[in-house]
Formats: structure tokens, sequence, C-alpha cells
């Protein structure tokens, strides 16, 4: 599904190098976890494959279904099925989340060659979706985040990856200022979308969410690399001894 | 003393290409006045500070500069409210082209008309809202429209008007120079919806004068088209009674040159004033929106918002003022002028201006310019929007404060899908 080879990047304003090196294979219906400690390149990693400008890849290759993702631009990627939710979601105050919702839905069909959907059948999808998330018609119909609390902001992501449906979900710490109510609420939103067609890279500080959203693969990222690779038991080491004793393996 | 007399001269050289239509004795002396009025303020010059950003050349010359007809480019407005249409063909009205004159609620005559009957409503409003708004600030172009204006309509609005009433200006001859002058009197507790649209000439000099008795209510929605080498200058004068309502909202597409100027005054205590415009400029194009509102009793609120889109080239200037008498206690004053700069070429000029001699008043005014949100762009395309429609929709986002000015739903959504239609079309 999604394949990241030999992944290297570095801020395009300073020669700081960032990735150095990464290599990730998410197969299809798989959730793959990211974790590591602060500055290690995760967050960068989800700009990086998402598109954002201030990166520059160096060397390496992100394939997404047998296509080149990087030579695409953000919005190409969208429509190609990748969705990143952001671990700080964007207010956009004069945008109607519905009429954002709607925007990015036709625009990828669009893209795709597909019809655009009725205004009828749009908001059936969105209501029944917002339900489940506990995202009420008030929500839906202020501008995009505006005045939202921290956990809103996360539930209003899984709401768009769930009306968008992408192939290629990565979520950045998106447990990250939840309570536990909240992120319950969020990993069952996830939960509802993990099938057989559908991949997931989750970027975590903390193993927490993994207990409601339990991965087939742990990666540990320390500066710029993957350092270990295993099983959902991984991340219950990290939670029991920290990274120190993984940093101390590598070094 | 060179630059009084330059000043006379060029006075002189545009009224020689003008003349003052017949009119009845009372009309035919509110043209002489305004006339007088002309040659005592001299027309604006570049020295003046009233024109310091915006070259006044182009408005005051004797003739007009030719303007190519854009017809095929005209994008369609409120073709699906239901409204009474007048229509004017490069000033002119065309009365095969508008609605039978009767609407309930509104008398409306033609100026030629109405200025040939010895005792007319008019009367007290044709020229009189123009004249006391010379002060404190000359504006010699809206005493030239008095003087010289060769049609317009004169609307009475008795109760509430059945539908909006719209003007529709068609340009279709290149070196039109079209003179219009409209007076609007709203009695107690009126209620009218008036709608302008088009570019209406090469060049236009359109003046409104509005009086609003007591409790009566005035929305005027305008959208100045898209004919790329017009030139406009508008002076809107309103006169506002206790507890009545004026609300004006514009947008402008293009154009190579539009002043907009509002003169308002608060004269009866608990009135409101709205006024805001929204501006999409790209390219050889100058907007200029000068507002002043005069609170003169107690307790009115007036509002001015504007918003401009530029780039390319495009400058926009905002002069606003708000200027309250000592008498207007709890007066409540906002204000205030944005400019979105799409790219490093654009420019924006803001001179907000408070003057207040009362003691007991909430004013409060800002002015910002700024680029297209990185992040927020990014976040849009992340989910699929291509740059130039997520653009387009943060454009129409940072104008939304001043569209949500129009009262009507109805009408601010076909305005919306007007600039839509506009950016979309840049786009194409």
């Amino acid at each position: 599904m999604l394949e990241i080879k030999n992944l290297h990047a570095k801020l395009e304003e300073e020669d700081k190098v960032i990735l150095k090196g990464v290599d990730i294979k998410v197969g299809t219906g798989e959730v793959h976890a990211i974790m590591g400690p602060n500055g290690s390149g995760k967050s960068t990693l989800s700009y990086v494959l998402s598109g954002r400008d201030g990166y520059e890849v160096t060397e390496g290759s992100v394939i997404l279904s047998g296509e080149d993702v990087l030579d695409m631009e953000p919005e190409e990627r969208a429509a190609a099925g990748l969705f990143l939710a952001f671990q700080y979601p964007v207010e956009i105050p004069g945008v109607g989340n519905m009429t954002f919702l709607r925007t990015a839905m036709n625009a990828q069909r669009k893209a795709r060659g597909e019809q655009e959907i009725s205004a009828g059948n749009f908001l059936r999808v969105v209501r029944a979706k917002a339900n489940d998330l506990k995202i009420g018609a008030d929500m839906l119909k202020r501008p995009v985040n505006v005045g939202f609390s921290g956990g809103e902001k996360k539930r209003n992501e899984i709401l768009q990856m769930a009306v968008l449906e992408p192939r290629m979900c990565i979520l950045d710490e998106t447990d990250s200022g939840l309570d536990i109510d909240a992120m319950k609420l969020v990993a069952d939103g996830v939960n509802a979308l993990r099938d057989e067609g559908r991949g997931f890279l989750v970027i975590t500080h903390y193993q927490r969410l993994l207990n409601h959203l339990v991965p087939d693969v742990v990666h540990i990222m320390v500066d710029g690399r993957i350092v270990r690779v295993g099983g959902k038991e991984l991340a219950l080491e990290v939670e029991e001894n920290g990274y120190a004793g993984i940093l101390d393996e590598v070094a | 003393m060179a630059e009084p007399r330059l000043k006379a001269d060029l006075t002189e050289e545009r009224l020689s290409s003008l003349a003052v239509p017949e009119s009845a004795a009372w009309a035919a002396q509110a043209r002489a006045d305004a006339l007088a009025r002309v040659r005592a303020m001299g027309l604006p010059g570049r020295r003046d500070e009233y024109w310091k950003y915006t070259r006044p050349e182009s408005l005051t010359a004797p003739e007009a500069a030719p303007a190519a007809v854009l017809m095929q480019d005209e994008v369609a407005l409120f073709d699906s409210i239901d409204r009474f249409r007048i229509v004017f063909v490069d000033g002119v009205f065309a009365p095969d082209l508008s609605d039978d004159p009767s609407l309930a609620g509104v008398r409306i005559e033609r100026l030629a008309d109405a200025s040939r009957i010895d005792i007319h409503w008019a009367k007290d409003i044709y020229g009189a809202l123009e004249a006391r708004g010379q002060s404190p600030v000359p504006r010699p172009l809206a005493a030239l429209n008095t003087a010289y204006a060769t049609d317009g309509v004169m609307m009475r609005v008795t109760g509430k008007a059945e539908k909006p009433v719209n003007l529709i200006y068609l340009h279709r001859s290149e070196t039109s120079d079209a003179i219009l002058h409209h007076c609007i009197r709203l009695e107690e507790g009126a209620d009218l919806t008036l709608l302008e649209k088009g570019p209406a000439a090469a060049r236009f000099n359109n003046v409104m004068e509005i009086d609003i008795a007591d409790g009566a209510a005035f929305h005027h929605v305008r959208a100045q088209g898209r004919d790329h080498e017009r030139r406009a200058m508008t002076h809107l004068f309103a006169r506002l009674g206790r507890e009545s309502t004026f609300k004006s909202f514009t947008v402008t597409v293009n154009g190579v040159l539009t002043r907009n100027d509002c003169v308002v005054e608060l004269e009866g205590p608990d009135a409101v004033a709205h006024v805001a415009g929204a501006v999409v400029g790209d390219g050889e194009f100058h907007h200029d929106d000068t507002v002043l509102i005069t609170h003169s009793a107690a307790g009115c609120e007036s509002r001015q918002v504007f918003k401009k889109v530029l780039r390319n080239g495009a400058t926009g200037v905002f002069q606003g003022k708000i200027l309250v008498r000592s008498e207007a206690q709890k007066t409540d004053g906002y204000q205030i002028s944005q400019s979105l700069l799409l790219d490093d070429d654009a420019q924006f000029y803001a001179k907000p201006e408070l003057e207040i001699y009362a003691d007991d008043v909430k004013c409060s005014h800002g002015s910002t310019s700024g680029a297209i949100d990185d992040e927020a762009l990014f976040y849009l395309r992340s989910r699929g929007v291509p740059r130039a429609e997520a653009q387009d929709l943060l454009v129409l986002a940072f104008l939304t404060e001043a569209i949500d000015e129009i009262e009507d739903r109805m009408v601010a959504e076909d305005i919306v899908a007007g600039i839509e239609a506009w950016l979309g079309r840049r786009r194409s």
C-alpha cells in the first residue's frame, strides 16, 4: 500500500537534515504506529508525506499503490487517497465546515474523474458520520475549527477522514491534548474505518492510544531513522522503560 | 499663485464640454447653485488632500477615455430575485428595457420629468444633500453632477416597497460619458431595497441623494461590473431621521478606476448606518472608498466594513472617517478596513480617522494588510482542494465580514455566487 524507502529530507531554508533514511512498508489493511522521543522527525515525516512546503527530499522514494507520491502536489496526493490528520488542525474563519467538506469531497471526485455528490446524499453521509463522532449540527455549521476545543478539532479531523474515505491515513499525534473519553471516541472512529483496503500510520508519543487502536507493527524513530521494529508489545516496552533503553541500545 | 489659476482653467475646460439641461425654476436654481459651487471649489487636482491616493485627472478631463465594451463578460446578478427593473443604456433611461413604472409603495419618475414640474417633492433633496455634504471636505465632482446630470430617477417611497428596485446600467458605447443623479425619499416607516448593477459607461459620474424619514429603512446593494477600462466616480449622500436605517453594500470587480464616496449624516437619534464594501482587484485597477459618517444625534450606531483583495499591481484606498458631534452622546461607531494582498505588487493605502467631540461614546477602528494564510492554504490542499480553488475559498472567506452586512440572504447569496463566478473566470 505505502512504501517509504530510504527517505532523506531536510529543511528547505537551512541545511538541517531531519530524516536520515526512513524505511516503512505499510501493507493493505495494516495499522502501523511510529513512536519516538521529541524531535526525532515523526511530524516531519507526516509533513513530507503530505507535501507541505518548506521541506526538501534529498533521497529516497514514497510509493502509494504504485504511484510516486513525491512528484505530486498536496491536492493530488489527497485525490490519490492519502490523508493526514493534523497534529494542530488549522482554523479557517469564514469557511463553513460543511462547505469545506463538500468542496474537498467534490474536488477529489473531480480529480478522479467521478461525478460530484448530490447535496442530499452529502448531507446524509456527513450527518451519519458526525453522529458517530458525537459532532453536533452546530459544529458542522461553524467555520472550520474556529472556536473548537482541542478534542473537537481532533474529532473534526476524524470526521473528514470518515467522509473522504482515504486509502492511506496518517494520524499525527491525534491523541495529544485529548482526555480519555475523547481519545476513546477518536479511536472508535478510526477503528470503524479499519478494513482490508485501508492502511494507517499512527504517529504518537504514548502507548495509551495504542490500547484502543491496536497496531500490527510498531516502529521506533530516533534522530531521523527507524531504529526498532516490532509488534504491539514494543509499544508496551517503551511505556515501561521509556526511550532510554532503546537510545542506549542504538548508541 | 500658479496652482489656483491652473485649477480654474481646468475646471472651465471641463465645464465647456457640458450643457445644463432645461428645467423648471426650482431645478434650474439647484443646478445654478451647484455650478457656482463647482466654480468656487474647482475640480479636484492632484494636490488636494482628499485626492492624495487617487489621481483625479481621468475623471475631470473634458472627454472620457474610451473603454471597450465587454458584453459577453458580464456575470449574471440579481436575476433570480423578483425585482423591479429600471434600465439605463450609457446613462440614458431605456423604457423598452425597463419594467412598467407602477410599483406598489413607490412612486418613480425620471429626473427630466420631475425637474419640469414647478412644485415637486424632490426640490428639498436635489442638490440639497449634496450641498450639505460639501463640508468639511469639498466634493466638486458631485456638485458638477447636480449641475449637469442628464438623467436619473426620483423615487418616493411611502410604505414597504412591494419588491426591490434594480437600477441596471448597461454599457454599449466605447466613448460614453454618463452623468446620472437619483433622489430617493423614504417617508416615515417606509422600506426600500435598492439594487444597482452594471458598468454604466466608459466614464460614469453617479450621485444618489437619499432622505430617510423617521423609522424608515433603506437597503442598498450595488455591484460594480467587470469592464476593465471603465472609470467611475460615485457619491451617496444620506440623511437619516430618528430610528431609521441605512445599509449600503458595494462589490467592485475590475475597472481601471473607481472612487466611491459615501457621506452619511445621522440626524435623528437612535438611527443606524452601515456601509460595507468588498473589492477584488487584479492588474490595472485602482479602487478608492472614501467614507464620512457624521453622528449629529444621540444613540446612533454606525459601521464601516471594507475588504479589498488585490493582486498584480492593483491598488486599494480607504479613507474613512467617523465624526461625532458634541450632541451625539452614546454613539456606537465601528470601522474596519482590511486588505488581502495576493502578491508583492499590490498596494493598499488606509487613512482611518476619528473626530470626536462628545464624551460618552464608543468608537473603534482598525486597519490591516496581510497575505493569504499559508497554513490554511495547505490544510485545504491536503484535503484535495486545488491551489487556485483553495485560494478563492480563502478570498471569499476574507470578504465574508463585508458580505455579511447584506441583510437579505437571497441577495447575499447572489453576490457570493457572482464573486465566485468572477474568481472562476479569472482562473480559467
